[in-house]
């Protein structure tokens, strides 16, 4: 705020205006704040620690510790066969255990040159795309949430999810943690009914997002707070390592569902939505537009659904030759992969999993330098992160 | 259906410049010596044949000295086995690919001969995504890199004394007597022999 | 002093062992127009409506447990929609998740930081004895080493369901709690605010592993043969 004297020039001489004074003092600092927020903190989706150097709000450093949800999915993994692994992979990314199922089976099935039957593939596609549409949905919810919307936003993304958790349920025999995929094709086929089910929830996602969109995307508060925050350059995001959808709002053409075209994705006409600024916004958006494209997918893949075995010829003890692997798909946070080294035995020597959430924590400290520490919650929130896969 | 179609990568050009790199057998890993892998990798990512802009995944595999038998076929013409001794090692595997053209998999490991204190380049120079699963590799498998800007625990405590994902760690046995021990958890049961007669011991 | 209030408290006790009527005398003297009832019950029937949960979430139950207070399972209609993200304004701590090694000292120091009266809910495998993930070097093997728990849910995750009925669970526990009288089995109330010692970090494990106060290792069964199976 400016203090303007009223006093008009010419007119008697000024009265020194009254207020603080500054005194310019060689030396005088002020002191930088410390602050840790988390591992318990309500915005941090998890127990994600920052440790943030605040200069009265701004953000002049961020540290994230990680490890607090340390399970040691490696270490178990390679203490067990590899079909043991699955249901562990559930709960890497607890939002989208469908696609991390995939991921492993895909670098399975590359293990042993697996074919993978044509139903199976596609209900593979749907389970992911639906995935997809969990995942986004949730982040949206939880984003306009850290933004300060508590609640409403959220419930109505929880309904919604409620509904595709539901076909989930009714295929696999969980909510969450489905399980659902095996080396070579899937535990079992899709429930009779199931797919009217299904294209009963994928018509009428498309009014529900319609009226999401209409209640935030043009919200004035959540224009002003998320456009030109926390801006990605491409270049730092290529050399950053960083995929999926925030790759993408900076600009950057790479999804895998086309470049490796894993699965039967290249039969299906879709686009990929991208950003130009790479900021909050942006990425946002990118979510909300790739859901549409999701519900495309999904529709196409019901309407060709062809009839069939639903898997392939896998050994009944899956005993892998000596060699290695490394098998990614575009999971709904980023490229997931899975690289799996191979003694000859029936547990892998070495498991690893490329968790997209770390990989695109490493330019939270860029994004959010010279924000508001408010802003630096709504950038964690855009990057979408989800600790089981953080820390593993 | 194919499993994945990534577009193969050829290796000659990088062989030709850099001639003590080997590929692995089995693998088509390209093998380095820690000295020389920042200049590899940036061969790599500038030649216009590679421009492998875009490093996925940083892991660490420990391995313990072991024997390995192969088979061979002698001058005689019989198979024999064979015993080699492999000596421990460790290697710091990086999985690249091309975003600007699509390109993939190069698969590159630094192999390091010393176990007990093993020393590796750090990429973090050249990309950025090194950083945290860098951290990682040093954080369980006990690897220093060298030129890491910001080498600290990742994921356990700072106090932590062990390298948790190496083949010979041996972690706190802190588990509970179990009604029906069976496989492992039996062989564990049996050493916790005093728990059973009222007294506890950890 | 000593006396009046032994006074009082005896009464207190005699007047709450005197409305321990059956329900059937209790509903018949209500149809007559008597309300028989005790403080007790009367602070009992408040505190179990309105029990605030931590907003605190550790792994993937901390997700069903989202899920419970969304519209679909609705945790308002049991009193306990209001999720309070500073411990020292909730009187339930759920526990929903993994708690690794890194994370318990926090646990712990969250418990501490609640005032009494104060509940835990041990949501999932992995809160009650590290779950899937129990022969992880970092994972805890459950939280009652640290900190008492008065309701368990098994499963991996618990449904939102079970969500619901572990805090009916936890309801009925409170009202059966007698704070008055000579009888009092509220903790809360008996040893003040309970506060457990913080485990500290050391180089191989959390130090100590478990609070011997809390939690003993269970005894072996006598006769239980060497392999387990009777
Ligand atoms: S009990 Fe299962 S769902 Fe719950 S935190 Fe543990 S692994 Fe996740």
């Amino acid at each position: 705020m400016t203090m303007e004297s009223s006093v008009v020039a010419g007119s008697e001489p000024t009265v020194e205006p009254r207020g603080f004074e500054l005194i310019e003092r060689e030396g005088l600092e002020t002191n930088l704040l410390e602050v840790s927020m988390g591992p318990h903190h309500p915005s941090t989706h998890g127990v994600f620690r920052m440790d943030v150097k605040l200069d009265g709000e701004t953000v002049t450093e961020l540290r994230p510790v990680f490890g607090y949800l340390h399970r040691n999915h490696e270490k178990l993994a390679e203490d067990m066969g590899y079909l043991g692994s699955m249901p562990f992979t559930d709960r890497l990314d607890y939002f989208c255990s469908m696609t991390n199922n995939w991921a492993y089976a895909l670098a399975g099935e590359k293990m042993i040159d697996l074919e993978v039957p044509e139903r199976a593939e596609y209900v593979r596609v749907i389970m992911a795309e639906l995935t997809r549409l969990v995942n986004h949905i949730m982040l949206v919810g939880f984003f306009v949430n850290d933004l300060g919307a508590l609640g409403t936003p959220l419930l109505y993304a929880l309904r919604e999810r409620e509904k595709i958790l539901d076909l989930f349920e009714w295929a696999s025999g969980a909510r969450m943690m489905c399980n659902y995929m095996r080396f070579g094709g899937l535990r079992n086929d899709l429930p009779e009914g199931w797919l009217t089910k299904c294209r009963e929830v994928v018509d009428a996602f498309p009014y529900f997002l319609d009226e999401y969109e209409k209640l935030l995307v043009e919200n004035e508060i959540i224009l002003v707070r998320t456009q030109n925050v926390g801006v990605l350059k491409p270049e730092l995001a290529i050399n950053a390592g960083i995929t999926g959808p925030m790759l993408r709002a900076s600009g950057v053409n790479y999804d895998l569902r086309k470049v490796d075209a894993y699965g039967v994705y290249d039969r299906f006409p879709f686009r990929v939505p991208m950003g130009e600024v790479g900021d909050c916004y942006d990425r946002f958006m990118v979510r909300i537009l790739e859901m549409r494209e999701s519900i495309k997918i999904l529709r196409q893949a019901m309407d060709e659904l062809p009839e069939g075995p639903i898997m392939g010829e896998a050994p009944r003890v899956f005993k892998p030759p000596a060699g290695e692997i490394y098998g990614r798909i575009e999971g709904p946070k980023g490229e997931l992969g899975f690289y799996l080294v191979s003694d000859g035995t029936a547990k892998p020597y070495r498991y690893r999993v490329r968790p997209p959430s770390l990989v695109n924590l490493t330019v939270l400290e860029d994004l959010c330098l010279g924000h508001k520490v408010a802003d630096a919650v709504v950038i964690l929130g855009s990057v979408d992160i989800v600790l089981g896969e953080v820390d593993r | 259906m194919p499993v994945s179609d990534e577009t193969p990568v050829d290796l000659a050009p990088v062989l030709e410049s850099f001639p003590s790199l080997e590929v692995e057998k089995g693998t088509g890993a390209l093998i380095t010596q820690p000295a020389l892998v920042l200049e590899v990798v940036q061969f790599l990512r500038d030649d216009p044949r590679y421009r492998l802009d875009y490093l996925s995944n940083v892991t660490g595999i420990d391995y313990l000295a072991t024997v390995r038998k192969e088979k061979r076929v002698n001058e005689e013409g019989k198979t024999e086995i064979v015993k080699i001794d492999e000596p421990p090692r460790m290697d710091v595997v990086y999985h690249f690919y091309s975003m600007s053209e699509k390109r993939g998999l190069v698969t590159l490991k630094q192999r390091i001969t010393d176990r007990d204190r093993p020393v590796a380049t750090s990429l973090m120079p050249l990309f950025r995504s090194a950083e945290f699963q860098e951290r990682e590799v040093y954080d369980l498998f006990g690897i220093d890199f060298q030129g890491h800007l910001d080498l600290r625990r990742l994921l356990m405590w700072e106090e932590f004394e062990d390298f948790p994902m190496r083949r010979d760690y041996v972690e706190p046995d802190d588990y509970e007597y179990e009604p029906t021990p069976h496989g492992e958890v039996l062989e564990k049961a049996k050493t916790h022999a005093g728990l059973g007669e009222g007294g506890s011991e950890e | 002093m000593e006396d009046p209030s032994k006074s009082t408290t005896s009464e207190a006790h005699t007047l709450s062992d005197s409305v321990d009527l059956d329900d059937a005398t209790r509903s018949e003297m209500e149809k007559a127009g008597v309300i028989v009832s005790s403080v007790d019950w009367l602070y009992n029937w408040a505190r179990s409506g309105s029990v605030w949960p931590l907003q605190f979430g550790l792994a993937c139950c901390a997700i069903e447990m989202i899920c419970s207070a969304g519209s679909r399972y609705d945790i308002a209609r049991f009193g306990s929609e209001v999720f309070r993200p500073s411990p020292r304004q909730a009187d339930l701590l759920i526990v929903s998740g993994t708690v690794t090694k890194k994370m318990a000292p926090q646990v712990v120091r969250i418990f501490n930081q609640m005032p009494e009266p104060k509940y835990v809910i041990a949501m999932g495998a992995c809160a009650i004895s590290g779950g899937p993930f129990k022969q992880g070097y970092n994972v805890l093997k459950g939280i009652d080493r640290y900190i008492p728990v008065d309701v368990y849910i098994p499963g991996c995750p618990p449904r939102p369901e079970a969500v619901l009925h572990s805090l009916m669970t936890l309801q009925k526990g409170i009202r059966r709690q007698r704070t008055l009288g000579k009888g009092s089995n509220n903790p809360a109330y008996v040893e003040g605010n309970r506060e457990y010692p913080v485990p500290s970090f050391s180089g191989k494990d959390l130090d100590p592993p478990y609070n011997p106060e809390v939690w003993q290792p269970p005894e072996k069964r006598p006769n239980m043969p060497e392999d387990g199976c009777p």
